[in-house]
């Protein structure tokens, strides 16, 4: 399972939307859950009537995503909401992420579970900020299957030529940023053009539809290097009279594969053993890879536990205490040189303290730029020091060992997100 | 019938995780256990996720006095067959203890002064997480929800103020007095729970299937009759074959006409349905933003 190989059709595809306010997003959303037949009689009753109550004279679709009480009462979405539908081919997961206040917050979090991310623009404007932004945080969050869909393309009279130039312009953008695998689709997600079935008004695109895309992309399983990681979670020890010496160190798999007789290295102490079994729920498996939960065994009696790493022997990832970072900031209270915080990274906890701000990303210009203090929805670069030494990956290699969390020792919150670069040295 | 269970592996793996991810971060901590299907699988992802040890977690049940006989003793004898401990607490105490006044009229139902019952409840075990079967495709005011869903000392939830999640990363840091709802199978479908109940082989109570039953109509919803349901006058009880697609208190849970005697007609029926599970629910019919407005009270 190495970075180039490990494409495959998965029966379940995450993905998140983002885009302006008023780019139809929801709208988008409601349209294809409606033309799939994923929405039920009762929903569809509920939606016509608050349609009527607010006042529009068709089904507004985007009240299906847009459940909350402020949130139908402002024609807003608040929150990142979650929709579910399968196809015949495909279960699909939409995090469905907000545009307005918090945007950055909002798309950070629907994006770093995310296969694959579509972002919509409006056909009459182009590119816009929030375009960039959003094209931007795909690329830091390594999403790497990028899908435009150039929306409301019947207030453009399904230009052909207005697609056309959209779509160089976001081109050149998605190059500068490196992105892999990028895709681009006239829709009216209003009246459903392209969405599920092909448009009659636009017989000059020759893709496939949105539905069709996200239904057959080959998406990469493994966001890893191929190096065996196992963050332990729990220690299970039953203390029974079967399972007397039993213990079993319990995780979810978050690189490569494990497989019994493995030499494997036991981080923070870098103890050597063997795993002895791995198994779920006492079924033994002769292996495990990216994404298992399992409970391993190992060879040799360690004082392991939570927060401590299982790494494949002659992959070790980086231990250190100054680490070199992408921050997104969440919080209302700025990130400033020398503050503390507590850091998560996978079930590791430790305080740090701000060593430097490096440079703020503009989002406009993608330029970096001098800055004292980070505000929310700013993107920075950071260098932190740690308590004691921590164990990480870069989030290139590694999207859960190379991921952290900021967390206010005062209000408990989570403050901001972290994407490792590499470690200071 | 073959089914395409695949991603059922992944939505496992993730439940487990997240189990798993409160037995580290908590101190004392529950399965809310209603003796619905929702709640027999998380009982059976928490065994899975802690073999061979026995689960730290105890199962509470928050009983309104208007179960179903057989749901209750089905909890019985899995609590037993578990080794684990079983909490009951009454809503019936609650109102005798006047802390809340019940409803009365022919739509009298105690679903929504379980929620003090289960906030009295969580406040005298010390719970710092309750972990409920609650999954975000069942209600638009579930699809915010967060797996780690924190409440203040109050026991209220905020839907504008939630802690982000990012990657798999929870954080489950409170101050004294707070707590957490947990919902492992936040990411399932309805069909997704019928269907890994189906390859995992998962006993349910036979309320499930088919059976003869005494029920009415109320409005477009069937209920089932017992004798603390109030008719009125318009409404007559027959009896039908019929099946619960949710278990829960008599009073607001409905029933489907249904012949699906087994787990594979269970899941065509489904799959070919044109109602949500909680459309046959009276309790979320009241008003528009009605779940959205008993969570924020400390509703499951």
């Amino acid at each position: 399972m190495g970075i180039n190989g490990s494409y495959q059709y998965k029966s379940l595809l995450r993905f998140t939307t983002a885009g302006s306010v008023d780019d139809g997003k929801s709208t988008l959303i409601g349209r294809l859950l409606y033309d799939s037949k994923s929405i039920f009689e009762d929903q569809l009753e509920n939606i016509a009537r608050s349609s009527s109550q607010l006042g529009r004279n068709e089904i507004d679709l985007s009240l299906l995503t847009d459940g909350l009480r402020a949130e139908r009462e402002q024609g807003i979405t608040i929150d990142v909401a979650y929709r579910y539908f399968a196809t015949p081919a495909r279960k699909f997961i939409i995090a469905d992420t907000p545009g307005h206040a918090q945007y950055t917050r909002n798309m950070v979090t629907g994006a770093s579970t995310a296969d694959l991310a579509v972002i919509l623009t409006d056909a009459r404007k182009g590119i816009l900020e929030q375009t960039i932004r959003h094209s931007f945080i795909a690329a830091l969050l390594d999403i790497r299957h990028v899908v435009f869909c150039i929306n409301k393309m019947d207030m453009v009279g399904y230009s052909e030529e207005i697609f056309n130039q959209i779509r160089d312009d976001l081109d050149t953008l998605t190059r500068k940023l490196e992105i892999e695998d990028v895709h681009y689709i006239p829709i009216s997600a209003r009246y459903g053009d392209n969405v599920v079935g092909q448009s009659d008004n636009m017989k000059w695109y020759k893709g496939k539809t949105f539905l069709r895309l996200i239904e057959t992309i080959k998406v990469r399983k493994n966001k890893d290097s191929g190096e065996a990681r196992l963050p332990v979670q729990t220690v299970i020890r039953p203390h029974s009279a079967e399972y007397h010496d039993y213990r079993g160190y319990a995780g979810r798999i978050s690189g490569g594969t494990f497989r019994q007789g493995d030499e494997v290295v036991v981080l923070p102490s870098m103890k050597e053993t063997r795993i002895r079994e791995i198994n779920i729920s006492g079924k033994r498996l002769t292996e495990g890879s990216t994404g298992d939960s399992v409970t391993l065994t190992l060879e040799d009696q360690l004082d392991a536990g939570r927060g401590d790493l299982i790494a494949g022997k002659g992959s070790l990832p980086t231990t250190g205490q100054e680490v070199r970072l992408m921050v997104c900031w969440f919080s209302e209270k700025p990130l400033r040189k020398g503050s503390r915080y507590i850091i998560r990274n996978c079930g590791n906890e430790s305080v740090c303290i701000i060593k430097s701000i490096d440079y703020r990303i503009n989002i406009n210009t993608l330029e970096r730029e001098e800055a004292d203090l980070i505000n929310m929805n700013d993107i920075a670069g950071v260098t932190i020091k740690t308590a004691r030494p921590i164990y990480f990956d870069s989030y290139k290699k590694n999207n859960t060992t190379g991921s952290l969390i900021f967390i206010d020792e005062g209000t408990n919150e989570t403050s901001g997100a972290g994407i490792i670069e590499q470690a200071e040295i | 019938m073959k089914i395409n269970n695949e991603h059922l592996k992944e939505l496992e793996d993730e439940a487990i995780f997240v189990m798993r991810e409160v037995a580290a971060q908590f101190e004392r901590k529950a399965i809310l256990f209603s003796g619905g299907k929702d709640s027999i699988v998380l009982v059976h992802l928490a065994r899975k996720a802690f073999w061979p040890a026995r689960m730290p977690f105890s199962l509470l049940h928050i009983d309104t006095g208007h179960n179903f006989e057989e749901t209750l003793k089905f909890r019985d004898d899995l609590a037993a067959g578990l080794g684990v401990e079983l909490i009951v607490r009454l809503v019936q105490d609650t109102i005798n203890r006047g802390k809340v006044v019940e409803e009365t009229g022919v739509n009298a139902s105690r679903n929504k002064a379980q929620s003090v019952t289960l906030l009295e409840a969580i406040e005298e075990l010390r719970l710092d997480a309750a972990i409920g079967g609650g999954r975000r495709d069942e209600e638009k005011a579930r699809a915010k929800e967060r797996f780690f869903s924190h409440r203040n000392e109050f026991g209220q939830w905020d839907p504008k103020n939630q802690r982000p999640e990012l990657w798999n990363i929870f954080n489950g840091r409170r101050n004294p007095g707070e707590h957490f709802r947990v919902f492992p199978i936040s990411n399932w479908t309805e069909l997704d729970v019928w269907q890994y109940i189906f390859s995992e082989n998962i006993r349910l109570p036979e309320l499930y299937y088919t059976h003869r039953r005494k029920i009415f109509r109320r409005h477009n919803i069937y209920l089932a009759w017992a004798p603390f349901m109030r008719l009125k006058p318009d409404e007559t009880v027959f009896e039908t074959d019929v099946r619960c697609r949710t278990i829960g208190d008599i009073t607001c849970t409905g029933v489907t006409l249904s012949k699906a005697g087994s787990l594979k007609e269970i899941i065509m029926e489904i799959a070919a349905t044109r109602i949500t599970e909680r459309g046959g629910r009276f309790d979320d019919q009241r008003s528009d933003t009605a779940m959205e407005d008993r969570k924020k009270e400390g509703y499951f």
